[in-house]
């Protein structure tokens, strides 16, 4: 789906004492991996690069990025939200967002029929007006994924799954990958993964990327990776900032926000920032990373305040599926009842679009 | 089901779709009615002038007359200082402060209710975007009248003496860049400490101060409290002469500073300055760097740059010049200038004719010294007064855009190696109003603070105002302060 952006370089060097992937089963996986002396040139440090992703070396690229002013940050995104999208501009940004959406339902009481009914809605959100885009994908655990494979046969919404062990993260390297791999054989075109947050929090930064490593490995290039950082809990913004460079230095195709299980989920600082850090990646190695921002965007305001972000922080290329998306569940229907209103000049009532 | 047909076709990778454009989104210009002609506002009623002459004021968006206006003369303001006395004897000196404070929280109040008369108002007759007259001019207005009606019954703990007293009556005049705003930090403490006003609002922007006529009106605020004499500058110099005042506030050019404090000398009035600046923007090479970049855009390119504490001298640390330059040009290119009332404008129109002409002049004045100038590419309208936001590099603080106040959307690009020199050459000015600092180190804000000659030092922020907050300069840039407890001192009498 995005292998053109990808930009083909040298690959990571693997850790003193640890073996390097085996090449048979990662596949290309050096393809994501990044040029780090100009990616160190950023931070404007040397990449000593027999220490390429030890905690130390890693430490010296975060910490050296520029710092984020949480006030400064904060004030951004509140103008941002000022902005006044009208007309034919709101139409072309509520399609937009359609198009970004990964339709997601991750509950421990999801069912076949549930996932189901999310697949009828993703490929045709609105059955009376056949304009209306389908999703960019459906977002599941992975035990349902075979129900929601068959039921989006012949459609173009992709297939997403969390792995991992979401929305924790807190099993072994080996469960987490086996997770991923069960996912992939289901039929995942995307899995969305999480960090070990309580390793970054204590700054073991090595292991965090080892392990995107790991599963960006299993993925190979076929499967897209989207890494959520969880940012409610790294509480910072310069974490933030910190950890989109970990999850794209690992070979990330996305950065995103949150799990959704967890309270502040995305937040437009947070998004400004890691909007920012996609944009600053790829000025220093030439490759677009997406930013996925995820929980609590419940209505279409919302997800356009989250367009204008995109488009005056990390640029209109981002303005695209393929760079961005919205992780969301009752979005939909609040952006397609915008959409009837638009077009009719009429507000109809919640009961004339479908609850799924 | 059939396949699924998508209407979208995906765009290119890294390609938007679309240029994603905003549309039009206008504030509507009906909200507020201007009347055809105004009177002066003396003794609570408008009057028609003594002159007899009016003069017109006008939109600089688009050069459209938006209507006529009394132009005061040496007779009219006599007529404001007399009901202004009468008012201060018999009713507004003797009024207990809880009960000024009513009247006062009152205006506030109803400045919040008709913000949006205000803030169209003000965007009509100065050119400032309607985003930034509505979430700044007008809240910080309302905010001043607030936190000083909150004083006028505390002022014996205010530090100036167990009953400290009233000056009298105080001629006030203001400048074009924050008509509103400005009208607000001038009336609320002189009215809080018991004072009465005569305000001379600027020649190109005497609206909104004639729309907060019509709420004092509404405030029942007793006659004469606040009175209001539109006109231009000699206006103002029958207000600065007139012998019946006991106290003159000013806030405008350094030049008509300097020329009221020569006239003021020996007639015992009191006198505050508040006059123009060439503040630095210090940035360090460990700033934060995003939002450096925003505090200078809102710094030198915040209403134009018509901002007496405009950060109009940036000064970077010379490791980081080339990153910042790059983001803030990029920065630059995604500023909206246009229609002022549009929602989404971030740029709007340069004030007056004149004041385009010597933004002009002096950027004219440095490409001839030799500073490389560079601007967005951007479309200016057909009619009116604009100057697209500018930046000048390869500055040197001998060029006259280092060192004369622009007054407009310029800025000066310097470059620092240590510390020290940051300091040397921020201070290296007459002016001495506001300065930025930028960095991540705690102690070095300090430090830097501690060295900086001017009346606010911002740390990683710019242009930030709150009422109890004082405002005011070192040097040229006037003195006496404006806000919090030190702005009271200015309107009592120990």
């Amino acid at each position: 789906m995005s292998e053109d952006i990808r930009r083909s370089t040298t690959s990571v060097a693997t850790r003193p004492g640890e073996q390097a992937p085996a090449e048979g089963e990662a596949g290309a996986v050096s393809a994501r991996a990044v040029d780090a002396p100009a990616v160190m040139a950023v931070a404007g440090r040397p990449w000593p690069s027999e220490l390429a992703t030890t905690d130390l070396a890693l430490r010296q690229l975060l910490h050296g990025l520029p710092g984020v002013d949480q006030v400064g940050a904060e004030a951004r995104a509140a103008s941002l939200a000022t902005r006044s999208i009208k007309k034919d501009s709101k139409l072309w940004a509520l399609d937009t967002a359609i198009r970004m959406i990964d339709l997601t339902t991750l509950e421990g009481a999801d069912t076949p029929g549930k996932v189901r009914a999310l697949c009828a809605k993703g490929r045709r959100p609105d059955p009376t007006d056949p304009d209306v885009p389908s999703v960019a994908a459906i977002c599941i655990y992975p035990d349902l994924l075979e129900v929601a494979k068959d039921a989006l046969a012949g459609s173009k919404v992709a297939l997403a799954s969390v792995a991992t062990s979401f929305p924790s993260g807190r099993a072994s390297l080996a469960v987490k990958l086996a997770d991923v791999r069960d996912a992939i054989d289901a039929g995942a075109d995307e899995v969305d993964m999480v960090i070990d947050r309580g390793a970054f929090l204590s700054g073991r930064y090595g292991k965090v990327f080892d392990e995107i490593r790991a599963v960006r490995e299993v993925c190979g290039d076929s499967v897209h990776l989207k890494v959520i950082l969880e940012t409610g809990e790294l509480a910072t913004l310069d974490n933030v900032a910190r950890a989109s460079w970990l999850a794209m230095l690992a070979g990330a195709d996305f950065t995103k926000t949150s799990t959704g299980k967890i309270s502040p989920a995305s937040t437009p600082p947070v998004a400004l920032v890691m909007l920012g850090a996609a944009r600053d990646f790829f000025e220093a190695t030439g490759r677009r990373v997406g930013v996925k921002v995820a929980g609590g965007i419940r209505n279409a305001k919302e997800a356009i305040r989250y367009l204008v972000l995109v488009r005056e922080t990390a640029g209109e290329p981002w303005l695209t599926p393929s760079l961005f998306r919205i992780g969301a569940s009752s979005l939909l229907n609040d952006i397609l009842m915008q959409r009837t209103k638009q077009l009719t000049g009429l507000y109809s009532g919640p009961d004339y679009f479908t609850i799924d | 089901m059939t396949d699924d047909t998508d209407p979208h076709p995906e765009p290119a990778p890294g390609r938007a779709a679309v240029a994603w454009d905003y549309a039009p989104a206008p504030e509507s210009r009906q909200i507020v009615e201007i009347r055809p002609v105004y009177g002066l506002f003396i003794n609570g009623e408008f009057v028609e002038p003594e002159s007899g002459r009016f003069f017109p004021t006008i939109n600089p968006a688009t050069e459209d007359e938006l209507t006529s206006v009394a132009w005061a003369n040496e007779r009219d303001v006599d007529k404001a200082v007399v009901a202004a006395r009468d008012a201060q004897e018999r009713v507004w000196g003797k009024m207990r402060g809880r009960e000024r404070a009513k009247y006062i929280y009152r205006i506030a109040r109803l400045l919040q209710e008709r913000s949006r008369e205000f803030a169209v108002l003000e965007s009509l007759d100065n050119g400032k975007p309607i985003r930034e007259a509505r979430d700044v001019d007008v809240p910080l207005a309302a905010a001043h009248f607030f936190y000083h009606a909150g004083w006028a019954d505390k002022l014996e703990y205010a530090g100036f003496g167990a009953s400290p007293r009233p000056v009298g009556v105080a001629g006030q005049i203001i400048p074009w860049n924050f008509p509103l705003l400005m009208a607000a930090w001038k009336l609320a403490p002189a009215l809080a400490a018991g004072n009465t006003c005569v305000l001379k609002p600027a020649e190109t922007t005497p609206l909104s101060a004639l729309l907060l006529a019509e709420v004092l009106q509404q405030a029942e605020l007793p006659p004469g409290v606040v009175n209001i004499v539109t006109g231009a500058g000699d206006t103002g110099a029958a207000v600065v002469a007139h012998p019946g005042l006991d106290k003159i506030a000013f806030t405008g050019s350094t030049e008509v500073g300097k020329h009221i404090r020569r006239t003021l000398a020996g007639s015992g009035k009191r006198l505050t300055l508040e006059l123009g600046g060439k503040a630095a923007n210090v940035v360090f090479e460990d700033a934060p760097i995003d939002q450096a970049v925003e505090g200078i855009v809102n710094g030198i390119f915040f209403n134009q740059g018509q901002v007496c504490c405009a950060g109009s001298r940036l000064l970077v640390q010379e490791p980081a010049l080339d990153s910042l330059l790059e983001r803030l040009r990029r920065r630059l290119g995604t500023l909206r200038l246009g229609d002022p009332l549009d929602k989404n404008t971030d740029i709007g129109a340069i004030n007056s004719p004149a004041q385009l002409s010597k933004i002009q002049e002096l950027s004219a004045a440095g490409e001839a010294e030799g500073a490389e100038r560079w601007s967005p590419p951007c479309v200016l309208p057909d009619r009116g007064y604009w100057f697209p936001p500018t930046i000048f590099t390869g500055v040197s603080q001998s060029h006259r855009i280092a060192r004369e106040e622009i007054f407009g959307p310029v800025l000066s690009v310097l470059t620092f190696r240590t510390p020290e020199e940051a300091v040397q050459k921020a201070n290296n000015t007459p002016y001495g109003l506001s300065a930025g600092v930028w960095t991540e180190k705690g102690s070095r804000i300090l430090w830097m603070a501690q060295r900086l000659e001017a009346g606010v030092v911002w740390a990683n922020t710019f242009n930030r105002f709150d009422p109890a907050s004082p405002f005011g300069g070192f040097q040229e840039s006037g003195f006496g302060r404006e806000g919090g407890r030190h702005g009271l001192e200015a309107y009592l009498s120990a």
